[in-house]
């Protein structure tokens, strides 16, 4: 038998093709005979389409193709749906404005697709393209979003630019919390928006067979099962079995590859025009006008105490920039991803929590590395750690006052957390951030002229979302199951099949895991398929941290059928009862006798099935399984952030930044600590460099890495994490998903550690040198 | 108007017809078909293109291929050995997880070769500087940070 590997830092298997070039990603895909899209945006935030003249653009050398958002229309191409309905406070369903693929009538965003030019080379595309004329008649823009609902409307039948206006909790109960409450602390916050920018620009290649009347897509996506279901059945109307997507080595994604965007429809569609492969690439420049954008906030909160510091009420009232169109989960990120997370690690006994959600012109904003949570987070851990203050509490101990301890626990926000260990991970926490000897660092700092904050956030997430039948009466439109195929191969090596998609997180070796463990395999005898529609039999992808949860769960439910039918063959093999007969992780054993089988002679008899019991066993052994998750998983842990400030150039500097996590548990520890490392950079990011700056005319002015700034090494510490382990209890495997903690819990902590080092009740993230060298003037 | 360049690529001589306009990059991509050198921006900010020329890092996005007429150029795909073993410093970021999504990691690897052939045996804060061109989204850096000092090591102030 081969040795456990749940647990194990196994090497990854993925990694060899990516350090030796041998990653095929889609732009390394090359179709034979292929042709290149390039796209005609607008330049204009908000604009009404006078004329579009296609005269020069169509004799230019290459050109094969021009296309439309009329062409489209006259073809019958639907628009991008939105995969979640949210019902307002008044019962009514959100405003869905049509979201075309290319503009029709009117450019509602810096960015929006005009028509689409396909030539025999990317650069004849590109050259066309710049001679595509279009008259625009400029309209006024909303460009921002606390004034928009004041605006005139972007859209028809779209009111006060309002989507919906939406409501959790108890409100009388909670305006009698805070009647009652000793203390109130208040906050005003904008959540700011983000470029998710994966390294890999989006990319799509489509491509059609007259031979059979069918389709392949290549993109670079995160589910590409969900892709193919909302492209076929919803916008162009094609037969689900016509259409093969594959989604192949995906450079990052971050959410922004989960959905179904307008370039990935029009390649797939052109190429039947064309009967030619078309392919696209999006420059970073598009990139940043092009990729759902994320968080984008304002928010008014606060939170009751009684007079030793226990939370009564918390009230929350958040505006959500939904940009100029409903991205495919737009809706539900403010609302079903927020609100129900505000009870955080606390037994907060009444919350309530209004969004207004507005379309402005705009990106589309999404879901972005915790899509909800991250701003239920810094609300919730910004509110706590400011009540300390005011309270003269200890950070530690205000929230020691108030943590949840009794699971399962049900929160007032619709969730029921079903197991946490609060208490553990901020002792750990504490301990390894050597916080007893904050106060003479601090005084070491002053000594040199600097000031020294600490900082804590202690979070929770909802991950593994969820049980199907729960999202669809929140009002998902899709299930969230996730499928798996175990095929086992004659010789007992195994190939699985997963609708969980990879793109950085490392499946071909935590599945591998988990499969050659069950099995008693050695790891290179268990491959991972993902990515591939005419592959897996179906998916829904990865995001949410649900691959694990989900997806590793549908891998062990076919297992343990692999596991069932190999013991009938095995007792027929042993000519044993089939209750005599013991698994023990890679060979059967008949009970009290030395006889037994190893998998994979059991593998060999299903597929040479000369002694076999045919009477009652079909040979093979080819498992699949969809799993339905039972519950959320809840993440939790405690983040510890240390800073110094140089106060003549309010440079931030990050000394210490310890996480402690519980993700229950945990197969490749290795693979975790660099989920970790990964979400706690994009959250400093977020809390000190990133910022996405419209103008007041809707131009996005952050536009480049060369003026939004993703963090750089120097910009993030070594980072100091451990682990605390409370399994979750509703999956076999007793994981909770770790890939959006790291992102979720850092913003928070941060400012709380620059506030406190400068003595403020609040700064704007991101909290780049100039505002906070700002804030120490204004000190001053 | 179509222009001759000839060089070295992976130490094999290589001719080919481009645009005066054609950047390295795309002449390495589209033309040798040798994939692993990526795009990741437009504007000469994220490293993905990084390969050598003439024994330095150099970002390939931001010359065009006539400027490496005459040139060496190595490739991630030149890296390893013919038999495929891993070279060290490809080694270390295996061992020490410094890769996630893998797009970011050929520019990683080949700006680490070149700083690593000076700093035989870096400091973190060294490495951290040294990464001033190259992003990845997915590590943080930490495991980056971590395999580049390791692969230092291993090389020992040699190719």
């Amino acid at each position: 038998m081969n040795a456990p590997l749940i647990g194990a830092r196994v090497a990854r298997k993925e990694d060899y093709r990516f350090l030796t070039g041998a990653g095929q990603y889609t732009d390394d895909v090359s179709l034979p005979n292929q042709a290149y899209a390039a796209f005609v945006r607008s330049p204009h935030a908000h604009a009404r389409i006078k004329a579009i003249r296609l005269e020069k653009a169509r004799k230019a050398p290459g050109v094969l193709g021009i296309f439309t958002g009329q062409d489209l229309a006259n073809a019958k191409v639907g628009g991008l749906p939105c995969g979640w309905l949210i019902t307002d406070v008044n019962g009514q369903p959100m405003k869905e404005p049509p979201h075309p693929c290319l503009a029709q009538g009117k450019v509602r965003h810096v960015g929006d697709q005009v028509a689409v030019v396909v030539a025999e080379t990317l650069a004849q595309a590109k050259d066309a393209a710049e001679l595509v004329e279009v008259d625009y008649e400029v309209l006024p823009a909303v460009a921002d979003l606390a004034s928009a609902t004041r605006q005139a409307p972007i859209h028809d039948g779209v009111p006060n630019n309002t989507c919906y206006v939406w409501a959790l909790g108890d409100k009388s109960a909670c305006d009698a919390a805070f009647a009652k409450a000793a203390h109130v602390t208040k906050l005003e916050f904008v959540n700011n928006r983000l470029v998710p920018n994966a390294i890999e620009p989006r990319a799509a290649i489509g491509g059609y067979s007259r031979a059979d009347d069918s389709y392949t897509l290549y993109v670079a996506s995160q589910n590409p099962h969900v892709e193919r279901l909302l492209m076929t059945a919803f916008v162009l109307g094609l037969p689900e079995h016509k259409v093969r997507v594959i989604a192949p080595d995906v450079g990052g994604g971050f959410g922004s590859k989960i959905y179904l965007y307008a370039e990935d429809v029009v390649v797939t569609w052109a190429a039947k025009q064309l009967n030619r492969p078309v392919k696209w690439t999006a420059e970073r420049s598009e990139s940043f006008v092009s990729d759902a954008h994320g968080r984008d906030h304002v928010t008014v909160a606060e939170l009751a105490m009684d007079k030793d510091g226990k939370f009564l009420g918390m009230r929350v009232k958040t505006t959500a920039n939904m940009g100029a169109y409903l991205s495919t989960f737009a809706s539900c990120i403010p609302t079903i991803l927020y609100a129900t997370l505000l009870a955080g690690q606390y037994t907060t006994p009444v919350i309530y929590c209004e969004v207004t959600a507005v379309f402005t012109n705009t990106v589309p904003v999404d879901a972005y590395r915790g899509a909800g949570r991250p701003e239920a987070t810094y609300v919730v851990e910004r509110l706590v750690e400011t009540a300390a203050r005011e309270m003269k509490l200890d950070p530690a101990e205000i929230r020691r006052r108030n943590f949840i301890r009794s699971f399962p626990y049900q929160t007032p926000v619709a969730l029921q957390y079903d197991t946490g260990n609060y208490d553990a991970t901020l002792d750990a926490a504490l301990k390894l951030a050597d916080v007893a000897g904050f106060k003479k660092r601090k005084e070491e700092s002053q000594k040199n002229g600097k000031l020294r904050g600490l900082g804590y956030a202690a979070y929770i997430e909802a991950c593994g979302i969820a049980p199907s039948a729960v999202a669809g009466s929140l009002g998902a439109r899709a299930g969230l199951f996730e499928a798996g195929e175990v095929r086992v191969h004659p010789t007992g090596s195994v190939t699985v099949f997963t609708g969980s998609h990879s793109h950085g997180q490392g499946h071909e070796t935590t599945f591998a895991q988990v499969v050659a463990d069950r099995l008693g395999l050695p790891l290179e005898n268990v491959d991972i398929v993902h990515g591939d529609t005419s592959k897996v039999l179906f998916g829904m992808g990865t995001y949410g941290s649900r691959s694990l949860a989900v997806g590793g769960t549908a891998i062990v439910k076919a297992l343990d059928k692999v596991i069932a039918k190999g013991k009938k063959i095995a007792a027929h093999l042993m000519e044993a009862a089939e209750a005599d007969v013991e698994w023990d992780r890679g060979t059967y054993k008949v009970s009290g006798t030395d006889k037994k089988k190893t998998f994979g002679e059991v593998a060999f008899a299903a597929y040479v099935p000369h002694n076999y019991p045919h009477d009652k066993l079909e040979p093979g052994l080819n498992e699949n399984a969809f799993y339905d998750p039972a519950n959320f998983t809840f993440p939790a842990g405690t983040y510890v952030c240390e800073v110094e400030v140089d106060k003549d150039t309010g440079a931030v500097r990050i000394e210490r930044f310890t996480a402690v996590d519980d993700f229950g548990k945990i197969i490749n520890p290795m693979i975790v600590e660099g989920q970790v490392h990964g979400g706690l950079a994009q959250g400093i990011g977020q809390a000190l460099t990133e910022g996405c700056r419209y103008d007041a005319d809707g131009q996005l002015v952050t536009g480049s890495f060369m003026d939004y700034s993703i963090p750089r090494a120097t910009d993030v510490p070594s980072f100091a994490l451990d682990t605390r382990e409370t399994p979750c209890t509703h999956n076999p495997l007793g994981v909770k998903g770790c890939g959006e903690a790291g992102a979720i819990g850092s913003p928070a902590a941060l400012m709380n550690a620059i506030t406190d080092a400068l003595g403020v009740k609040d700064l704007p993230m991101p909290a780049t040198a100039q505002t906070v060298w700002r804030s120490l003037q204004k000190a001053a | 108007m179509a222009i001759r360049v000839s060089m070295k690529v992976n130490g094999k001589p290589v001719s080919a017809e481009v645009e005066e306009r054609t950047l390295l990059v795309s002449l390495i991509r589209d033309t040798l078909r040798l994939t692993g050198t990526h795009v990741g921006c437009d504007t000469a900010q994220c490293g993905a293109c990084t390969v050598h020329m003439n024994g330095r890092a150099i970002k390939s996005c931001s010359i065009v291929a006539m400027q490496a007429e005459g040139a060496e150029i190595l490739t991630i795909e030149g890296v390893a050995k013919a038999d495929g073993t891993l070279h060290p410093m490809q080694q270390a970021f295996k061992e020490n997880h410094g890769l996630q999504c893998g797009f970011c990691t050929p520019g990683m690897v080949m700006n680490a070769l070149d700083f690593a052939r000076s700093h035989p045996n870096p400091t973190e804060q060294e490495v951290r500087e040294s990464l001033e061109g190259n992003l990845c989204r997915c590590t943080g850096y930490h495991n980056i940070v971590k395999s580049i000092v390791a692969g230092a090591k291993a090389m020992g102030g040699k190719l």
